[in-house]
């Protein structure tokens, strides 16, 4: 009897469990279409915890339900840090909400990976044509997603600095070459009044180091893989431009220029004078010319003999592919592209307009303004980040053989050993497929 | 499931003196109580380690357009030529045996010098008890700041050497990274080991105490032959605990040093944990968990073989 009820009982459970699984799957599988429902589109963005840029947000979603009865958009906040993670859980159990935003070389993977679907944005006020090439997400010929702004990198220093040790002060057209940068550096750690003249960041973990150090990379002649195809990484991670690079970079360490592992708030230690070039984005130009004025001096980056380069896109808005409404979703798409919206962007975050008639109506960033440097940083200088699913992979490749170099791993070993890595992930992945 | 069969196995006495019907009612009890229980550890113990276990030995993403397909031992032979996997389990193993004597051992210490009858004792308890409660991200962020190169531990050196110390930059420094890690973790972790211990003190009777005062035995002859046996079970409990729990280690090193510098610090959880889940390599992580699960029930299966009651 007792034997009987044990086996009733394990049975049951088992029976329970089942169900319960099934019923898992089967409403995991069986929902090929979200995020839409009568009319209501979710949007899903990384803003929580960032007011400024959240209130345009907030602001278009308000004007777009304003302007006509069919749809209705719905805005759900997440913050940065957790976005990623939940829009990768909501792919794997298909409830994508209709419209989303994304990091700029995430594009290529999330489109490859089937999360977005193309979009057409024809027909709005503002064209694509009109945008910096860098806010526009394409992958594999196709539109996917686009951007209000787009940032720049640029090294900021002290005017009065650079003249107390002779240090030319760049322009656009003549910027540093590799020799005079180097010279610049010697100088001002000889002075003995920065411990390390140079400030790159190098305390922040993540996306930072490839879109801060990887245009430098390029600069020498390097890349993070060969871009006819994206096929190979050996070669060009870890060729002989690259390895010089990277032995440039250590040098840096060595020579005391740069803290291997810098404070936690590197633009506070450059107002304080702790460092004299900081090498940062342009989110930090209003905050450093509010303190230091006139003696700002915004430098472009150093031609280290492949010509100037910096890093391009940032977020972007897109389209879900399992949207139940795309018709609703390109309407919101195409209602925000006005150029006031992208003027609102660019004020609330202190970022480049992605289009110029938007530039000319943001302080500092119109033609003659004192930012209007970063608008034409991004014009000339702006290379995308490696535009293949294989992004994400090859990014933390890249950051952890750039935190090994500058550690003191022997240079030819780590890109050599990162190249392999990315070799084999792109082998092995079917980044040909979908 | 062994929840269940216990339930059921106290029913037997009880058998032959009820009525079919009162016994029928219990079984249903029983049952219902172990439901939540089993369905809870099937989900999302059983299930998950089935799953890791087949996601081996395919290509899975985390992701992908194209379904996963079986690729045998392919993500084996990678990890077997994959130099970072070595070194992790070199570290993990460093610092198993470094913090399963050092912690136990501290522990011991502590729970001995908390039990004695004096004023105040309750105090000294919470003290070493206080880590514990703290979360371990927050614990590994304060320490971070601590031992920075311009931080108060190389500030209280400076200070007590007069200053012919100079400390270094203890987590930037692959030759004290992982010392620096385990110093940290056997301090966060040290308490929770310190009740266990206390409870298994507080289990040998007095009597054996008076009686080894009576026959004239020393302090170090009382621990030797009173304290020390009588400790048996908690013996077994903290080291295997400790064990599993050093095995596992991940908050810290994610949070302070992401496995680096020069892979000083990568551990087996944590390389799961990045090619999984940063890199999207859902099979290859699979593959690093199920090695990392055979190494962690042979190492148990020979604890508790050694520790057998031998009788």
């Amino acid at each position: 009897m007792v034997f009987r009820t044990r086996r009733l009982a394990v049975a049951s459970v088992a029976v329970a469990a089942a169900t319960a699984l099934v019923a898992g799957c089967a409403t995991g599988s069986s929902g090929s279409t979200s995020g839409a429902d009568g009319g209501t589109l979710t949007l899903w963005t990384h803003n929580a915890g960032n007011s400024a840029e959240l209130d345009v947000v907030k602001k278009i979603i308000k004007d777009f339900n304003g302007s006509q009865s069919k749809y209705k958009v719905e805005l759900q906040a997440f913050p940065q840090s957790s976005y990623n993670d939940s829009v990768v859980a909501a792919a794997s159990a298909r409830k994508l909400p209709c419209l989303l935003d994304v990091d700029g070389p995430n594009v290529p993977n999330w489109a490859w990976g089937g999360y977005l679907a193309p979009i057409d944005v024809s027909g709005s006020e503002v064209p694509l044509s009109a945008q910096l090439p860098s806010t526009i997400g394409r992958y594999q010929d196709k539109v996917y997603a686009f951007g209000f702004y787009d940032v720049s990198l640029a090294f900021f220093a002290r005017k009065s600095v650079l003249n107390e040790y002779g240090i030319r002060i760049p322009t656009i057209d003549k910027p540093w070459t590799k020799a005079e940068f180097d010279s610049a550096l010697a100088k001002l750690k000889k002075s003995g009044k920065f411990e390390y003249p140079l400030e790159m960041g190098t305390g922040g973990l993540g996306e930072w180091y490839s879109y801060g150090y990887s245009p430098q990379l390029q600069s020498f002649g390097g890349d993070l893989i060969d871009r006819d195809g994206y096929k190979t990484a050996s070669g060009t991670l870890d060729g002989k431009n690259a390895v010089e690079w990277a032995t440039w970079f250590r040098s840096l360490v060595s020579k005391g220029y740069l803290s291997k592992k810098s404070g936690v708030d590197p633009n506070k230690d450059f107002l304080a004078g702790k460092s004299a070039l900081h090498w940062d984005g342009s989110w930090n130009a209003v905050k450093n010319a509010d303190k230091l004025g006139d003696d700002l001096a915004v430098i472009p980056p150093v031609d280290f003999g492949h010509g100037p380069r910096i890093g391009g896109a940032s977020w972007q808005w897109a389209m879900s592919s399992t949207c139940s409404d795309k018709a609703g979703a390109q309407a919101w798409l195409k209602f925000s592209r006005q150029t006031k919206y992208f003027v609102d962007y660019a004020k609330a975050t202190g970022t480049i307009p992605a289009t110029d008639a938007a530039a000319k109506q943001v302080d500092g960033y119109q033609p003659g303004g004192k930012f209007n440097v970063f608008v034409q940083y991004a014009r000339k200088f702006a290379e995308v980040r490696p535009a293949t699913p294989a992004y994400p992979y090859i990014s933390t490749e890249f950051q952890k053989a750039t935190q090994d170099i500058l550690a003191g791993a022997d240079p030819k070993n780590a890109l050599g050993q990162a190249a392999k890595a990315i070799d084999n992930n792109l082998k092995t992945n079917h980044y040909d497929a979908g | 499931m062994t929840t269940m069969t216990a339930a059921l196995e106290r029913l037997r006495p009880v058998r032959r003196t009820r009525t079919t019907h009162a016994r029928r009612r219990e079984s249903l009890t029983a049952l219902g109580m172990a439901t939540p229980a089993v369905v809870l550890l099937i989900v999302f113990l059983v299930v998950p380690v089935a799953l890791t276990f087949a996601l081996a030995f395919t290509d899975a993403r985390l992701i992908s357009p194209t379904p996963a397909r079986f690729v045998g031992l392919r993500n084996f032979t990678q990890l077997f030529q994959d130099p970072v996997f070595f070194k992790s389990l070199r570290n993990t193993a460093y610092f198993a045996a470094v913090v399963v004597p050092l912690q136990a051992g501290l522990a011991l210490v502590l729970a001995l010098l908390v039990n004695a009858k004096v004023r105040g004792v309750n105090f000294f308890r919470t003290v070493y008890f206080l880590p514990v409660v703290t979360s371990m991200v927050v614990v590994s962020l304060l320490w971070t700041f601590l031992y920075r190169q311009d931080g108060l531990v190389n500030h209280v050196l400076s200070a007590l050497t007069f200053g012919h110390v100079q400390g270094r930059d203890w987590l930037g420094d692959p030759a004290t990274a992982m010392p620096a890690i385990i110093l940290m973790s056997v301090w966060q972790g040290v308490g929770f080991h310190m009740i266990i211990w206390l409870a298994g003190l507080q289990t040998i009777p007095a009597e054996l105490y008076e009686a080894a005062d009576l026959d004239g035995a020393t302090r170090w002859h009382r621990f030797r032959h009173v304290t020390w046996p009588g400790l048996r079970a908690t013996r077994t409990f903290v080291l295997i605990t400790i064990t599993i729990a050093s095995f596992g280690l991940f908050t810290q090193i994610n949070v302070m040093t992401e496995g680096g510098p020069l892979d000083s610090t990568t551990t087996v959880v944590y390389q799961a944990m990045r090619t999984g889940y940063e890199q999207q390599q859902t099979a290859y992580a699979a593959a690093v968990s199920l090695v990392f699960f055979v190494l962690v029930l042979t190492v148990s299966l020979v604890q508790r073989f050694l520790t057998r009651e031998k009788d």
